[in-house]
């Protein structure tokens, strides 16, 4: 142990960064308020509402942060395997005994509350990647070093795939940005945000169909792989006119490759959709990407709407159109003005408009409610909270903790980053919560714990090297 | 491997991410107004407050027409919960076919999370017992609407109806929405403005499923203004008693109090009673009147325009007075060479003319209006001269015009002119030789029974008139409109109305056309009048008339199509409708009049 001697366990912790996830905490539920309360229920800590229940969360996630910072850091670092390997049996037990939300299978019910193994897998994540690479000092130009780090997300990674919870999925990517602090080439994470986008893209070109001349119809994905055939080939003139003779034929190969590379991606990301997912988990991943919504009564509304008053239309498209959601989100977001409607006095939020308002599109109530200046605080806060997390993962002499705290860090971004993206439509709809904010036992808890171990690991940043 | 720019990198990417997101952020919320419409346009609701629509009095107070409130009942057939068909359907008294047509149909307008119109118009009565079981029906309501009622049952097309506004008054108007209704005819349309009030509005949001709450906001409802009362210038009693001896024929009676304009009376035979066009049975009943031979939704004392017959006669008189083409003592032989006459008369004077109506009196009068010697070179040319003058004095009696009227619709009849024989016969190819029926009533000319009711108010007036009107105080004791506060004068010499005057009591007395009408304690000055018509059938009886003599207060016009004489059928018609409003009561000695009016059925002629 240290020559400094045992300090008070909340010695060093770095009360700021506990402060602002105080602030969004609390923030987050007065929103949750806000957006769920029912004229009968008034009270912000009646248990059979949502705030009330995210009151409870709160206390238990205090009190488990505490509990946390009173532990050793060191335990964190011994036991990374197994609490990974918890987690990755909770994700498996998930499978086998979970209960289907939404069309993913992504809770386990235990009496009154579900949990969601997916909210804890990434701590899981984090420490074995941490542990991993402190321990092996491994460098990440070889490829050895590459798979292993692979496998270590990549199995949770597939195991959330099989729920199908494609939001929790993307946030893994997150890993690989921590990855980069660590030596992982550039091009890596370059061709990783590339292959998501195209997957993405893929899966949307994919869920059309297209009647092609000759070919009849068929699956609207053969157009974007046409489209990279042609910029391969423009690639390969380009190649040959300009390019000098002796660095030729790598350029080719590597022009050759990856243009095979992406069609054959293309390719099998909707295979695996088409073919390898259930019916259900198809759907869920198309209803993730806002091609198709969760209510079935379409066939319901059809007919002209010559008569009908322009608002009714609106309604009437909730039904029929895909992009539903995601406009209603952006309207209450517009409607926020600079300074907002009033607190509890969205008419989008309060008329309930904004679907999913106190889980995921909690920022779309915000920003209706508190205006662009409070959706400006809300992301000036997380710039802020992550910022200051890089700054802190820097000043650790243990790579342990240095991997974990840009884990950390990435983690919130990557949420921040679809979830608000989501909510002012520069994303697709993907459903995962804005940390601290959203309501959800096991997101809040998964997050405090994630944040806390960090700080954790962080107050005793003096005395260990690991 | 040098990883320090790493973090930079890192930290770059996230404040790059968030610089992005502030800018989208600050074009949706600050930027751009069109969100913050599309809010307002999907949360906000503005329900229309209606006003209660203005009562109409008759001028002794009598109630005419109210409001009565009935209950519609919706179903909105998306919020329909599975229920007992049975009970439902024995309570609405409906077929549970009848909710399956209406969801089908709904559902293929694409309405079905609309509220749709399952029964409607339920009496007050009826809803009570409904409404204390509707409860149990999920997705079932009921709407309250007034409907127009008529206690009186009379003056239908003095009134007027109230309908759905039609697509053309709802480009029209600003003021209203589709769904409206508006006064479609009468005293309904003319004082439209009047009776509806004005709209307030109750601001209220809409959730995302269509529910209406109320909001408790910074916008303040605005309360609606209730429609204007009306008195209205018809007596009820004489209306009715008008609609009584009316029928069984096809004709009209107007009564116009002469020195107001006031209609005091305005029937249009066959009548209808005004509550069938009203709420539920409007629809079917409109389409059978619509199409019935005898046309009851036709407006006869404003809009059936008839030659003048005899009765124009007293309009020559007065024209020729006027122009100083005869005085009272012109006396003409009754030369039944050209224009045929009636009755053994041979030299009348004008009094005497006009009380036995000589035709070749009037034919030489208006040859003398017309053929003055203006134009001492040519007879076509001094005929063209001639009719001008006439033409400009005939219009003053309010003839051609629509006499300034609160009337919605009135036609305007014909006061043929030079441009019209110019039009009709060339130019100059046309003499009074050419155009002579018109001065006894019969040709080109073309008038309406409220025309010719209005002439008798000015023979009564001696010599202006005010312009018919149905609305006498706008709210209770309030003014007419205020161009009903004017007198339009003739411009002819009070004595020229004397002779006149005297001729019409002589029509009433032993010897005259209507002596058997005459009442016993009323001085009536009228003139019997027949208008020949097309189609070879009976003659139409037109009669008109003022009492008393000296400061009259009633003028009336009756016509009676295809009954013949207009002294045996329309003049008793008017001498009741004077007894009954002056005296309040039909004496002994008019009752056998009465029931042969009563009585007369001239509907198959
Ligand atoms: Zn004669």
């Amino acid at each position: 142990m240290s020559s400094l001697g045992r300090q008070h366990p909340l010695a060093n912790v770095d009360w700021l960064t506990v402060i602002v996830y105080g602030a969004l905490v609390i923030f987050g539920w007065m929103n949750i308020y806000s957006a769920a309360v029912v004229d009968t229920h008034p009270n912000p800590m009646d248990m059979s509402q949502e705030y009330g229940k995210q009151f409870l969360f709160i206390l238990i996630s205090s009190f488990l942060g505490l509990m946390v910072l009173y532990m050793e850091g060191e335990f964190f670092n011994k036991f990374a395997i197994y609490i990974y390997g918890l987690f990755i049996l909770l994700l498996l037990l998930v499978l086998a005994i979970g209960t289907t939300v939404n069309g993913a299978k992504a809770w386990i019910q235990i009496g009154g509350f579900a949990l969601q193994p997916a909210e804890f897998a990434k701590i899981g994540v984090g420490l074995m990647l941490a542990k991993y690479i402190s321990n092996t000092k491994a460098k990440f130009n070889n490829w050895k070093t590459r798979l292993i780090a692979a496998v270590i997300i990549g199995v949770p990674a597939l195991l959330i795939l099989l729920q199908p919870d494609v939001g929790s999925l993307l946030t893994f990517v997150a890993f690989i940005l921590a990855l980069y602090r660590e030596g992982l080439s550039g091009n890596v994470l370059i061709i990783g945000l590339g292959a998501i986008v195209f997957g993405v893209l893929s899966i949307i070109t994919g869920f059309n169909k297209i009647n092609y001349p000759f070919f009849g119809e068929q699956s609207g994905v053969f157009i974007l792989m046409t489209i990279v055939f042609v910029i391969g080939l423009v690639f390969m003139l380009m190649i040959k006119n300009f390019v000098v003779p002796r660095n030729r034929k790598k350029l080719y190969l590597i022009t050759i490759l990856s243009t095979v590379a992406a069609i054959g991606f293309s390719f099998s990301v909707n295979f695996m959709i088409d073919k390898v997912l259930a019916k259900h988990q198809k759907t869920r991943i198309y209803v993730t990407l806002g091609l198709e919504e969760k209510e079935e009564d379409r066939s319901e509304m059809s007919g002209d709407a010559e008569t009908a008053e322009a608002a009714d239309i609106v309604i009437r498209s909730k039904n029929d159109d895909p992009g539903y959601n995601a406009r209603m989100a952006k309207i209450a977001v517009g409607n926020g003005g600079f300074f907002g409607q009033g607190y509890m006095q969205g008419p989008m939020t309060k008329n309930k408009y904004v679907p999913e308002r106190w889980t995921d599109f909690i920022f779309s109530v915000i920003s209706e409610e508190w205006g662009f200046i409070g959706s400006l605080a809300v992301i000036g806060l997380f710039v802020f909270l992550i910022v200051r997390l890089i700054n802190m993962a820097e000043r650790q002499r243990s790579q342990f903790s240095r991997v974990y705290g840009y884990c950390v860090a990435s983690i919130f971004f990557l949420h921040l980053l679809i979830n608000v993206g989501m909510v002012i439509g520069l994303a697709p709809i993907i459903g995962i919560p804005l940390p601290f904010m959203s309501y959800g036992g096991s997101s809040l808890i998964g997050f405090t714990l994630l944040l806390f171990i960090f700080l954790r690991l962080d107050a005793e940043r003096l005395s260990v090297f690991r | 491997m040098n990883l320090d720019g790493r973090r930079i990198t890192i930290i770059l990417i996230v404040c790059v991410i968030a610089i992005i997101f502030v800018i989208r952020l600050f074009f949706l919320q600050v930027v751009n107004s069109t969100w913050k419409e599309q809010a307002t346009a999907l949360t906000e609701e503005e329900i229309p407050l209606y006003p209660p629509r203005g009562i109409i009095y008759d001028r002794e107070g009598r109630m005419l027409v109210t409001n009565q409130t009935v209950y519609n009942l919706m179903v909105v057939p998306k919020k329909v919960q599975p229920f007992d068909t049975l009970s439902l359907c024995n309570l609405l008294r409906i077929q549970p076919s009848d909710i399956t047509t209406l969801f089908a149909k709904a559902k293929a307008r694409g309405e079905y999370h609309r509220p749709q119109l399952l029964v409607e118009q339920i009496a007050p009565a009826d809803y009570a017992a409904i409404s204390e079981q509707l409860y149990k029906f999920e997705g079932f309501f009921a709407e309250s609407r007034t409907l127009r009622v008529y206690p009186q049952r009379a003056g239908a097309l003095f009134l007027g109806d109230v309908g759905k506004i039609s697509p053309g008054e709802y480009k029209a108007n600003p003021y209203y929405t589709k769904q409206e209704y508006i006064g479609k005819s009468g005293i309904e349309k003319a004082y439209e403005t009047e009776l509806r009030g004005i709209k307030g509005i109750k601001y209220a949001f809409r959730d995302n499923v269509g529910n209406i709450k109320d909001q408790e906001g910074d916008k303040e409802d605005q309360a609606a203004i209730p429609g204007t009362d009306l008195i209205c210038t018809m007596d009820a009693d004489l209306q009715n008693y008008g609609e009584k001896l009316m029928q069984n024929k096809r004709g009209c009676i107007v009564a116009i109090e002469p020195s107001t304009g006031e209609i005091l009376a305005m029937v249009s035979a066959p009548t209808y009673d005004p509550n069938l066009l009203v709420g539920r049975v409007r629809g079917h009943n409109f389409n059978v009147m619509t199409n019935d031979a005898q046309k009851p939704l036709f407006n006869r004392a404003t809009q059936a325009q008839y030659r003048p017959g005899s009765i124009f006669k007293l309009a020559q008189s007065l024209t020729a007075l006027s122009v100083g083409a005869i005085t009272a003592q012109t006396r003409i032989h009754c030369n039944r060479g050209i224009i045929g006459c009636h009755g053994n008369h041979s030299y009348d004077d004008l009094e005497m003319a006009i009380v036995h109506s000589c035709n070749p009196y009037f034919r030489e009068v208006m040859h003398r209006v017309v053929e003055g010697n203006r134009d001492p070179k040519s007879r076509f040319r001094d005929a063209r001269l001639g009719l001008e003058i006439w033409q400009g004095y005939i219009q003053r009696f309010g003839f051609g015009t629509d006499l300034h009227c609160d009337i919605p619709s009135v036609k305007t009849g014909n006061v043929p002119g030079v441009e019209f024989y110019d039009k009709w016969y060339g130019k100059e190819q046309w003499a009074f030789s050419t155009i002579y029926s018109l001065s006894i009533g019969e040709g080109e000319m073309l008038v309406t029974p409220l025309q010719m009711c209005n002439m008798a108010c000015v023979i009564a007036n001696r010599g202006w008139y005010v312009a018919p009107h149905t609305v006498k105080q706008i709210g209770i004791g309030g003014k007419p409109r205020e161009d009903f506060l004017v007198r339009y004068d003739l411009g002819i010499d009070t004595a020229h109305f004397t002779t006149v005057v005297n001729a019409m009591e002589k029509v009433l007395q032993p010897g005259g056309t209507a002596w058997r009408s005459a009442l016993k304690d009323i001085v009536v000055c009228g003139k019997t009048g027949t208008v020949q018509n097309a189609g070879g059938k009976e003659d139409h009886a037109v009669f008109i008339c003022f009492a008393p003599k000296d400061n009259p207060k009633i003028a009336i016009a009756v016509y009676t199509e295809n009954a013949g004489f207009g002294g045996t059928w329309s003049a008793p018609v008017a001498t009741l409708m004077i007894e009954k409003y002056l005296n309040d009561s039909i004496a002994k000695s008019s009752e056998a009049r009465e029931k042969l009016i009563f009585d007369a059925n001239f509907l198959d002629r």
